[in-house]
């Protein structure tokens, strides 16, 4: 109870030997015989072409922009919503308005995201 | 500070065991019941009814021969592995699995770490294991291994926003995030999972699209990406990815278990709610406990031989489109609903307040379910004449 952390720390450092072992003891009692065969990249039997490192779809940035933004917002309604209740009365009231003004912010910056077409997969 | 030091490394080291056992018991049971659905019969050859395969296979994964891709990312190809494991098998640290150990030298709490930021903890941690899958999907320098790890990346991060907000549904009326208090809310009055019945249907569905699990499974849909971001994985890297997909699945189980289930509490009693503790109720809780973690894993299996896969385009649509206003306009609707009753009414919270919440549930679940089953929403651009 005195120190949670602590007891964290000795599980992450538990699961990290573990890790750890898991890698090295196949490393040291697998057989490994490499041949220029197998240690080309996998494609489905056939030579593979070019390099994997190409240019890939920007729609894969702009999810990762919008997801900070809107992860974002989840981060600041989660202290609103652990004092919500215990608010009562009047402070209530207040602390509805503030998040309803809150949402309607975002709100606008979604419907903009979604006319522009950001949400398309297209 | 000794006895603390104590249980707590024992503590780490049998629930460390425990969700490796689970996990090997699960994929087992994932097996059998899929040759149950499928009406044959699964594997039942190693040890009775094949209990022995999963040690079989974790046996024969240590003594393959591992392939490393030569023009491959070396150091971030050694890493992924463990960058999808530790995080998989340290999120399940904040979750009281049973009513405190009573022992000669004081109470046990059953649980590794009761941190005071509670399930935000498992939120960060579960983020974590992206790392894992765009190390490995970008590491291997195969074509689909990458794909594979671009879309599970966008995939995690585009339902983790729906899982946050509804998760903030549940703070409305626990107050807090630590997980402790959030069952003991639900001790006194009802299961979170009646007032806040569609947090916990966003909930569930960003769980499976977390998981990477049909219908949901796009990173690695086999007719397309071969096996997605662990193409080139083979032997004990790959058992590794396995294991970490298993305890994602127990962790996502144990946590709609405690958010929306009361946790360890039995229903329709108050014997196992307080002091004094009991080795009894100990034992109980934890059965309770495990019965319904086991049941959220068995419908992930349900699930998986039920529903057929979502295309790419309508899975990103449901995220963005569906999931994330329904989880703002959730969050609004029920921050009123609570105003009115609370601060209006003056109700405090129990069992009425939680009914009442439970019907305005209802209420706005009859229109949501007509509207998502007209095919309108999440039918892709075809079918809306698009194409």
């Amino acid at each position: 109870m005195n120190q949670p952390y602590l007891s964290f720390l000795l599980l992450l450092a538990f699961v990290a030997f573990n890790a750890g072992a898991l890698i090295g003891m196949s490393h040291l009692l697998a057989p490994r015989k490499p041949t220029p065969v197998k240690e080309t990249p996998y494609e489905s039997g056939m030579p593979p072409l070019g390099d994997a490192h190409e240019r890939f779809s920007v729609k894969f940035y702009l999810v990762a922009m919008l997801f900070i933004i809107f992860d974002i917002e989840t981060v600041f309604l989660i202290p609103w919503g652990t004092i919500f209740f215990a608010a009562g009365g009047p402070g209530m009231g207040f602390l509805l308005i503030e998040m309803l003004v809150f949402i309607a912010i975002l709100a606008v910056g979604y419907v903009y995201v979604w006319k522009r077409g950001a949400l398309e997969w297209g | 500070m000794t006895f603390f030091l104590w249980t707590s490394a024992i503590k780490v080291v049998v629930v460390f065991t425990a969700v490796m056992v689970g996990v090997a018991f699960l994929t087992w049971v994932e097996r059998r019941v899929c040759a149950w659905i499928q009406d044959r019969l699964g594997p039942n050859r190693v040890g009775p009814e094949g209990l022995l395969q999963p040690a079989a296979d974790g046996l024969k994964n240590l003594f393959k021969e591992e392939t490393l891709p030569a023009s491959s990312d070396k150091l971030l190809f050694l890493l992924a592995p463990a960058m999808s494991f530790v995080p998989a098998l340290l999120t399940i640290a904040v979750i009281p699995f049973a009513t405190p150990l009573p022992t000669a030298w004081g109470d046990v709490p059953m649980v590794v770490a009761d941190l005071p930021v509670g399930f935000l903890y498992i939120l960060a941690f579960a983020s974590l294991g992206v790392y894992g899958v765009v190390f490995a999907g970008w590491s291997s320098n195969n074509k689909y291994a990458l794909l594979g790890g671009l879309r599970s990346s966008a995939q995690m991060i585009s339902y983790e926003i729906a899982m946050g907000m509804s998760t903030v549904a549940v703070l409305l009326l626990a107050g807090n995030v630590a997980v402790s208090d959030v069952i003991a809310r639900q001790q006194e009055s009802t299961w979170f999972v009646f007032p806040l019945a569609l947090a916990y249907f966003i909930f569930i569905v960003a769980a499976f699209a977390e998981t990477n699990r049909v219908p949901f499974d796009l990173p690695e849909a086999e007719g397309e990406l071969v096996a997605g971001y662990h193409t080139e994985y083979s032997a004990m890297k790959f058992s590794m990815f396995y294991i970490a997909e298993y305890s994602n699945m127990v962790t996502a189980s144990a946590l709609m278990a405690t958010l929306f289930f009361g946790g360890y509490d039995i229903p329709l009693t108050s014997w196992d709610n307080g002091p004094p503790w009991t080795i009894a109720k100990t034992l109980a809780t934890l059965a309770m406990f495990s019965l319904k973690v086991g049941f959220f894993l068995f419908l992930y299996i349900w699930v998986r031989w039920t529903l057929p896969r979502f295309r790419y385009d309508q899975l990103m649509a449901l995220g963005w489109k569906v999931m994330l206003p329904l989880a703002l306009g959730y969050i609004t609707v029920m921050a009123s609903a609570i105003w009115l009753l609370h601060a209006r009414l003056g109700w405090t919270y129990d069992t009425r307040f939680a009914l009442a919440l439970f019907g305005l549930n209802v209420l706005l679940a009859i229109p949501l379910f007509f509207a998502l089953d007209r095919g309108h929403l999440i039918s892709g651009s075809e079918a809306r004449g698009e194409a």
